[in-house]
């Protein structure tokens, strides 16, 4: 045998090399992030199993198209710095993508080690190269386009108007995000919590953009400060809109209105955005309750659930109206959640909620259900099982059964045509809204999605703005 | 930074007129809208109704009765100081049009909220009948103001120190036996709203009130402002903050009034100790 098959069967044996994590018992309690980070040695390491294919899938499976096998070649040679360069020109935003990605679906799911053992791990590769570049990097900039001295709006600073407005300023024209809150970054911010996505983090993200020359202006909610016809008057020659899905859905159930009954974007704004878990040392409060209910299955409902856990809660309790299988949640977070001791009721809804005389919620009364035919979206829709009704006790319901469209923008602007749930009308290509020199993109035209599905239109909308500005609508 | 260019105590140093620099908004609201205010970075976001404004100077004025920890700190703001963030117009401008006969009705520092919309219904050829109430004549606010801003203004107190001895209910009472009135627009404490409503649906003249109950976003995003409008729930920040009065559920607004009862105290206390303690000092 060659001394060469002997390094090549050594690479296909070669075991992920997994990314250090707090143990589930202390980072149940602390709201410091989970997974700890790779060393250069085993980011190293672990590159070195990508096989370098030639035709690779998981370029393929990235919404935003990013040169996985280039950039990890790179890192596999230990030129990190050019690592990060090489993810810049597809992805402004890496270090967000690598920890909040649903990679198992999209790159790693299309990995051909994956179809044996293990895929290489190419998010916690993408954020090594974003943090080795926060931490020890030149702070170097991209090349930038020469100025073209056309004006470009964005609206919102979510990763949907952050992806636009960092493509275009790398396109050369002049670039100002129009931001409702009092700081950038959206659903980076207010939504995803601090233990999976450092605050931090995403504030030097912003701070790159605005290195590259984007400008940020806060508190501006366009539709009511200033509207679209404004902006065309001020001189901008084409809007993104990027203002995310908005309005929380409740269950319309009985009781919903007890105190203690919060939505999932309600409660996460308050300890994310707010950071009411630093409570009293910041003024906004939060409910501490001891035993809570999550309801929904997807992302934010396991934030939320791994959250309350963090401030204190004896027990937390997901309740999810199907099965394990359809819950949307990024296998990552379900995975970290149960470690960290959520209880997972499955295939139960609640029926109604039970209050004191105070108006204060004190439990809830759930249904079991079964798995019937396939509904509207593929998935066995939930049947209520006759007769199975059962109380569970709760002092904290936190509702995460996804979002609807905020009309606040749209009714101010009669001109953009809707579909029939209130989000905007899009060309699913180029992201073309009907009234000329406005694209849309993200959860506002899709209904609530993931970080990098909102990057992926913002990715098409800019190249589509760009060649309006050039070429015309 | 959105600076502070007046400020004017009231009701014995309780309630606070600010007038700020902020002229995007100015240019841009109407009576009944309202801004959130945060005064710093560690700062809650807190939303407060819009007194009146001034396009031309670029200025908003809010007036804010101190409450809790939040209201407190604004209150230590000084002229030439201010908010760093003041966000709006937010909620839905109120309805002004020509309908004959119009009452504001306003409590405590609600009269603050009715001041643009009395003057607003008295300028759209309303005939404006306006009651305003406190506890007692120190603590009555905007008399002056709501004197012009109406035709003919009725002032009560609790306790008879001024004006007519009692509730502004009382004062409204008499009128509604008196004539036919269109249309009631009553703004102060929910318990003020609360009774206005009850009384004018036995006269059956459809009443509006603004509500502020708790919210964070003031943008649809949270829902903690939801309430219950007709058996329908309602957010307050997007589909109000003005609704029908006869439809509102009060006494949950009530009880989600005090969800952060607890908190408030707690944060309250640790502030007004730290106050004492500078001034000792």
């Amino acid at each position: 045998m060659s001394v060469e098959t002997t390094a090549k069967e050594k690479k296909q044996k070669k075991n992920r090399v997994q990314m250090p994590e707090q143990p589930p018992k202390v980072r149940a309690r602390n709201f410091i992030e989970v997974p700890t980070g790779y060393t250069s040695e085993m980011a190293r390491e672990e590159a070195s199993r990508c096989l370098q294919c030639k035709n690779p899938g998981c370029v393929e499976g990235c919404p935003v198209g990013v040169d996985i096998p280039g950039f990890i070649k790179l890192v596999h040679e230990g030129e990190f710095t050019q690592a990060i360069r090489h993810i810049w020109t597809m992805n402004s935003l890496p270090a967000v993508c690598g920890r909040v990605c649903p990679q198992e679906s999209q790159c790693e799911g299309q990995c051909v080690l994956g179809k044996k053992g293990e895929p290489v791990a190419i998010g916690n590769l993408e954020r090594f190269a974003a943090d080795w570049e926060r931490a020890q990097g030149t702070g170097a900039l991209p090349p930038k386009a020469a100025a073209s001295g056309k004006k470009v709006a964005v609206v919102g600073a979510g990763p949907a108007g952050l992806t636009v407005a960092g493509d275009l300023i790398q396109k050369g024209h002049d670039v100002t995000v129009f931001e409702a809150f009092h700081k950038p970054g959206g659903v980076l911010l207010y939504g995803i919590p601090e233990f999976r996505l450092p605050k931090e983090i995403v504030a030097q993200e912003v701070n790159f953009l605005e290195r590259l020359g984007v400008k940020v202006e806060c508190n501006a909610v366009v539709g009511r400060t200033i509207t679209l016809d404004e902006l065309f008057e001020q001189g901008y020659q084409a809007i993104f809109l990027g203002v995310g899905a908005g309005l929380p859905k409740f269950m319309n159930i009985p009781g919903e209105n007890l105190v203690g009954i919060l939505s999932a974007n309600e409660y996460l704004t308050r300890a994310n955005l707010m950071k009411a878990y630093l409570f009293p040392k910041v003024d906004t409060p939060i409910p501490h309750g001891k035993e809570v209910v999550v309801l929904g299955g997807g992302n934010v409902a396991m934030d939320s659930a791994r959250t309350a856990l963090r401030l204190g809660a004896d027990r937390v309790r997901l309740v999810y109206r199907r099965s394990r299988e359809e819950m949307p949640a990024r296998a990552a977070e379900a995975h970290h959640a149960e470690e960290e001791g959520i209880e997972f009721f499955l295939l139960t809804n609640p029926v109604r909620y039970l209050g004191n005389e105070k108006g204060r919620l004190t439990g809830m009364e759930c249904i079991k259900m079964e798995l019937g035919e396939p509904d509207a979206s593929g998935r066995r829709r939930p049947v209520a099982v006759k007769g199975s009704e059962f109380k569970i006790d709760c002092d904290l319901c936190i509702v995460a059964v996804g979002t609807g469209a905020n009309p606040l923008l749209t009714s101010s602007t009669p001109d953009l045509k809707l579909n029939k749930w209130g989000y905007i009308d899009t060309d699913p290509k180029t992201g073309k809204t009907k009234k000329k020199g406005v694209w849309a993109g993200g959860d506002i035209v899709t209904g609530s999605a993931t970080v990098i599905l909102a990057m992926g239109a913002g990715r098409g909308a800019a190249n589509s703005i760009h060649d309006y500005l050039n070429f015309g609508w | 930074m959105f600076k502070i260019v007046k400020r004017e105590e009231m009701s014995q140093g309780t309630v606070v007129l600010n007038e700020i620099e902020a002229p995007l908004i100015a240019g841009k609201a109407k009576p009944g809208q309202f801004v959130i205010l945060k005064a710093n970075d560690t700062g809650e976001r807190i939303p407060l109704t819009m007194a009146y404004t001034d396009a031309e100077k670029g200025i908003i004025a809010v007036i804010y009765q101190v409450v809790g920890k939040s209201t407190a700190l604004f209150k230590t703001l000084k002229v030439g100081e201010g908010y760093q963030d003041v966000i709006g117009p937010l909620g839905k401008p109120t309805h002004v049009e020509k309908l004959g006969k119009v009452v504001c009705v306003g409590g405590g520092t609600g009269v603050a909220v009715l001041h643009p919309i009395t003057r607003a219904m008295k300028q759209a050829g309303n005939h404006v009948t306006a009651i305003i109430g406190a506890r007692t004549k120190d603590l009555l606010i905007l008399e002056e103001l709501m004197k012009t801003a109406s035709h003919e203004l009725h002032v009560c107190t609790d306790d008879g120190s001024y004006g007519r001895h009692g509730f502004v209910t009382h004062a409204l009472k008499d009128i509604l036996d008196k004539e036919k009135i269109d249309l009631v627009v009553a703004i102060g404490p929910v318990p003020m709203m609360k009774f206005v409503s009850k009384l004018t649906k036995d006269y059956n003249v459809h009443t509006l009130v603004s509500l502020n109950p708790i919210m964070v976003d003031g943008t649809g995003m949270c829902g903690g402002c939801r309430v219950s409008v007709g058996g329908k729930n309602q957010f307050a920040c997007v589909d109000g903050p003005e609704f029908d009065g006869h439809q509102v559920d009060f006494d949950e607004l009530m009880m989600r009034l005090q969800a952060y009862c607890e908190e408030e105290k707690m944060c309250h206390n640790e502030f007004c100790m730290l106050e004492e303690s500078w001034h000792k000092k």
